[in-house]
Order: structure tokens, then sequence, then C-alpha cells
């Protein structure tokens, strides 16, 4: 008889970080609540600019989803500077729904004691910060994507004595950065405030590439992703010896269904060749997986 | 008047800062715990009590920049620098994690804790919340935010701001950047370091001097021409649209540095209180020099004149200056 093993993690999928359509939004999410993922955080992340245009699609992706049995939570923008995105991060806890924090200074807006999520763009690096947060009411944390192993099994631990889950980040290009200007419009020979939504063009990013040719990271408006897809299908035993209890799945275009099945499996039954299954899945595409490792976060496998 | 925060990479710099009329310095242990860990920078702790009983015998102020993310399972390292800045004196400590602040908080409760530019603290709904929930006494705003903003926020709060006005400049939110994590495993936020020059290669290619960070080609320059160092944010890309249009250029930021010398009336009258050099990586030379010629503009503005011509001259030729995001533009 095999032994049941002490730590399953499960999947969660990340906010949509592109600018795509609200039909795109509505297929996706349709298509996620038929999907074996245990938990989707939806809502804008990056730019304020583009959430009038898919906003109506909000209520009916959360209540199709909540309807087959996912949980569900409300991202804030991983950078509030305007007044009107102070006030969206307010009415954002008038839903009743969970809020996941992607900007610390939604904590002004949150109850103390309201519980609440933290994502991968809010700054945990270590215990005392964890706890910290916990005890304000944090009930689940997607890590910082550059975190070592090393600080993943610590904060991992913590976490579980403090009860709180513990998120790593699983699949999809990693934010690296957020800025004040969008190089999205920038390359457009545009500012941000006369961008013309030129961000919509490109549903995965647009690419950068180093001047020898190397396609090196992904511009999203105010967002720098790197180019690579970030993945732990090659690591999934030693997150789950760590204590991690999910992985997070961020959105992508192409097929999501497949790729979350990919990663269902995988938890379900780890295999070593996980990493050239995850490439005939994905052709063509750069994987990396060096953060995890304490490498630079571009090496891969 | 405003307060000159200037920056002490080394006693020597503290000294050459305080002569120069610096009304603060700021200045970091030689550990990972500050985000300047460059070989041969900053102080040990008994150079740092030198330094503090050398600027206060002056008036200057000492600040402690402790503002790296501690280590989980090493946040020990962390507190015992809060603990022996206080000790040796520092009249503040410049703080960026939100675990050392909640325990800096209740265990120095008389250490004045600044917030640094590393914690990104963006909007008046973020500071109030470290000011209320920690006592944080003066915020260090983010390089993403223009003069409006500035003021907006300085109605909205009751504790101090610092800005900074010259030197290097961070284009993407200070503390939220793995950049140089991606690319060469080392990052500002966990060592400390930025763009680290161990992982800086220099090669020559027809003619041409090539610039690799990490192996990343971002930088190539004809052969003599001055070679702006790799920092990932200032290199040169390629990107194409997909319509087969290929822009090469500096896709985030061109290798410029600050200067908003000539916004500083505009930022006293924002209700900034304290203006910031970067700069702990630069000679003493350098520091006095600058500290000098600030000194003279924030007592012109403090008198209500205009800024001195040329105040900078020497020290900017050759280099691309910009504002930043204190223009609304450089969105």
């Amino acid at each position: 008889m095999a032994l049941k093993p002490e730590n399953i993690m499960d999947l969660t999928i990340g906010p949509i970080a592109f600018f795509w359509t609200a039909g795109q939004v509505a297929e996706f999410y349709r298509a996620v609540a038929q999907g074996p993922a245990s938990r989707v955080v939806i809502g804008e992340w990056v730019c304020s600019k583009r959430l009038p245009f898919w906003q109506p699609e909000i209520p009916t992706a959360v209540n199709c989803l909540l309807a087959a049995g996912k949980e569900v939570a409300l991202s804030t923008l991983a950078l509030i500077t305007l007044k009107r995105e102070r006030r969206q991060t307010e009415d954002l806890l008038d839903t009743g729904l969970p809020v996941e924090i992607a900007d610390l200074s939604a904590l002004h807006h949150l109850p103390e004691g309201a519980p609440f999520w933290v994502g991968p763009t809010v700054n945990v690096y270590n215990e005392g910060t964890l706890d910290w947060l916990a005890r304000r009411g944090a009930t689940r944390i997607c890590l910082p994507p550059e975190l070592p192993l090393a600080s993943v099994a610590k904060l991992a631990a913590a976490g579980r004595a403090a009860g709180v889950a513990v998120e790593v980040w699983g699949h999809g290009r990693a934010p690296l950065a957020i800025s004040g200007r969008c190089y999205h419009a920038r390359l457009h020979d545009r500012a941000k405030d006369s961008c013309q939504f030129v961000c919509a063009e490109d549903p995965d990013g647009r690419t950068v590439e180093t001047l020898d040719g190397r396609r090196f990271l992904t511009v999203n408006g105010v967002q720098t992703l790197g180019h690579a897809h970030t993945t732990v299908a090659g690591q999934i035993a030693a997150l789950e010896a760590a204590g991690v209890s999910s992985i997070r799945l961020s959105p992508q275009t192409g097929d999501f269904t497949a790729l979350t099945g990919f990663y269902a499996d995988l938890l379900a039954s780890p295999r070593p060749d996980a990493q050239e299954a995850l490439r005939r899945l994905m052709p063509g595409a750069e994987l990396a997986q060096g953060f995890l490792d304490g490498r630079a976060g571009v090496a891969g496998a | 008047m405003m307060e000159l925060v200037c920056p002490a990479g080394t006693p020597a710099s503290l000294r050459a800062a305080v002569d120069a009329g610096a009304h603060a310095v700021y200045c970091g242990f030689a550990d990972e715990t500050n985000a300047r860990n460059f070989p041969g920078l900053n102080f040990s702790r008994l150079e740092l009590a030198e330094g503090v009983a050398y600027a206060h015998a002056r008036g200057t102020k000492v600040m402690v920049a402790i503002n790296t993310f501690p280590r989980a399972g090493e946040q020990a390292l962390w507190h015992r620098a809060v603990a022996d800045a206080e000790t040796a004196g520092a009249d503040a400590v410049i703080l960026a994690d939100l675990g050392l602040i909640a325990h800096a908080a209740e265990t120095h409760p008389h250490l004045r804790l600044h917030l640094s530019v590393q914690a990104a603290a963006a909007n008046p709904d973020a500071i109030n919340f470290y000011a209320r929930t920690f006592g944080i006494r003066r915020v260090v705003l983010p390089r993403v935010l223009s003069v409006e903003e500035i003021t907006a926020i300085n109605r909205e709060i009751d504790v101090e701001t610092e800005v900074f006005v010259f030197g290097g400049l961070c284009v993407m939110a200070e503390g939220r950047c793995s950049l140089s994590s991606y690319a060469t495993g080392l990052s500002p936020n966990m060592n400390g370091v930025c763009s680290p020059a161990s992982h800086v290669a220099y090669a020559e290619a027809a003619g041409q001097q090539e610039a690799r960070l990490g192996g990343f080609l971002i930088h190539r320059t004809p052969k003599g021409a001055p070679a702006p160092y790799p920092t990932l944010c200032k290199g040169c890309f390629t990107s194409d649209d997909g319509k087969g249009n290929r822009q090469t250029g500096h896709i985030f930021e061109d290798p410029a540095s600050l200067d908003a010398t000539h916004l500083i009336p505009a930022l006293q009258k924002a209700g900034v209180r304290a203006l910031k050099i970067e700069g702990r990586q630069r000679s003493r030379a350098y520091v006095a020099q600058v500290v000098r010629a600030f000194r003279a503009a924030v007592e012109a503005a403090g008198r209500g004149e205009p800024m001195p011509e040329g105040l900078l001259a020497k020290l900017t030729e050759g280099q691309a200056a910009t504002t930043g995001a204190y223009a609304k533009t450089w969105r």
C-alpha cells in the first residue's frame, strides 16, 4: 500500500498580467472554472487604465468560478499611486470576497484582523514579515519569485506555524519590476497618459532582446517580466518536501487548459521528465528555474 | 531650510560631507544589511561610533541605512545592525522590510525610524500605514512620483518626506525590482547590489566595445568613446513590434543620472523636509563638491532666491541628466 504523502500541493491561478479583451477574459475564466485549479485570483494587477475595458466581466467570472467550487480572491494593483487607484483598492474590500494585496498600501484600508491574501509583488523575505502579516490577518502568501528554495522552506515552515498557506510562483513569466513609466507607450514614442492602449497588441507582453538578439525580457506596460517562462516543473518534489501548499500558474495565451492539466497531473504524480514534457507542450518556449535554485533567475534546467 | 542628507560610503566621505556642510549623512554597515554592499565601502561598528562623534561635534546628524530585506533564518544579522546603530548613537535608522520595522518599533522604542526608498511607499495610504502602525517619522519617497503628486501626498500625511535630488536613478519602483537577480542571481533586496561589477564583462568586437551583464550584451559603443556602466535598466536593447518594425535603444531609461537641482524651490513648496543625494559609492572629493553646491542651493531656496547657475556644471559635464518622474511627461 502506498503511503499517503504528508503534503499535497494544489494549484492557484494568478491574476491576468496582460491587457486582454473582455471576450478573451470571459472565455479564459469559463475554461478555468472547468479545470483542476483550487483557487483563482482575479482583477487588474498592472495598470488601472485597462480596468474599465474588462471590469464588467469580473462579476460574471467570479460567480462562474464560485459555482464551480473554486476559492476566489480579488487582486489589488501592484503599484497604487493615483487617487482613483486608492479608491478602487478601498472598493475591493466592500465586495465580500477575500482580497489579495499586491501593494502593501492596501493594508491601510483593511480592517484589523480581516483575512486577506498576499501576492508575489509584496516583499515577504523572512519570518518576521510573514509573522507580522499573519497576525494582521494574512491567510495565504505567494512568495516573491526571486526567493531561493532555502528561504522558501524556512518561510513555509513559519507559515505552517502561523496558520498561513505558503505558495510559490509555479509557472509563467516572472514579474521582475514595476515602474511609474509605461515602457509599452515609450516604445511607441508616447507617454503613459496618451498610451492609446498599445499594450493590447501584445497579449503575452512585448519581447525585449539583447543587442546580439537573445530574447531576454518582456515589457507589459509599466511591468517588466522575464522572457523565459519560469517553471517549477522540475522541483515539485522539493517544494512538497519543503511544505509549500500551492503553486501559482500565471495566465498566458495558448492552450492554458492543457498547461493547467499538465501541472495538475504533475502534482498527482511527479515525473523525472517533467521539463521535457513541458517543452513538448510549449514548443520553442524557453524555460527557467534559476531563482529557486539560488542561481540567476533566467538560468534553465 | 530643507535638510540636506548626504552619502557617506566611508569614514573619509563622512568627514568630507560633514565639513562641506551636510545637515545629515547616511551610511551603512559593511555587510548585506545595506543596499550599497560594495567591496571597500561602509562602516565597522567602531568606525560608525567614531563617525557619529565627528558628525555630532559639528552639528550633523547620522542616519544608518539597514535597508535590504533580511534573509529567512538569518534575521539576527539585521536585528543586530539596528541595535548596534542605536548603541553607536545614530539619529535614525532607515529601514525597508516590514518585519524589521516591526521588530525595531517594538524593541527600540526610542530609535527614530525612517522608511527607506526601498519600501516603495508611493501613496498616502502606504505612508500613513507605516506611520500609524510603527511610528515611522520620515519617508524617503520612491522615484515614481511627480512634484504635483508629492505636494498632494504631503497634504495627506503627518510625517516628513525626503526625496532624491541628485545621483543615480532607479527607473523601477525601488525595492520591488528583481531584474538584477534575474540576470545575475544577485539582487538589491537580498544582497544589497544591483547589476554587480562581478558579473560585468567587457570585450572588443569589430572595432566596438561591448559590455555584458551576466552574459547579456546590453551596451555597444565605438572604441574610445565613453562606455556607460552596464546597469540593466539603462541598457540598450532591441524590440520588434511583431509587424517587422524593430527598434533599438534604451527601452527603459537612457544612461542618465538624476539632477533635480532646478526643482529644489518646487520641492520646498511641495512641503518636502529633506533632500537626499545618492552616491555612497562615490569618492570623498565628489561628495565634498556636491554637498557644498547643494548646501548653497538649499540656503538660496530657504531665502526664496533662484538656484545658483551652473551649480554642478563640472560634475555633470558630458553626462546625460534627467529630472526623472518629477516631471509628469517622463512616464
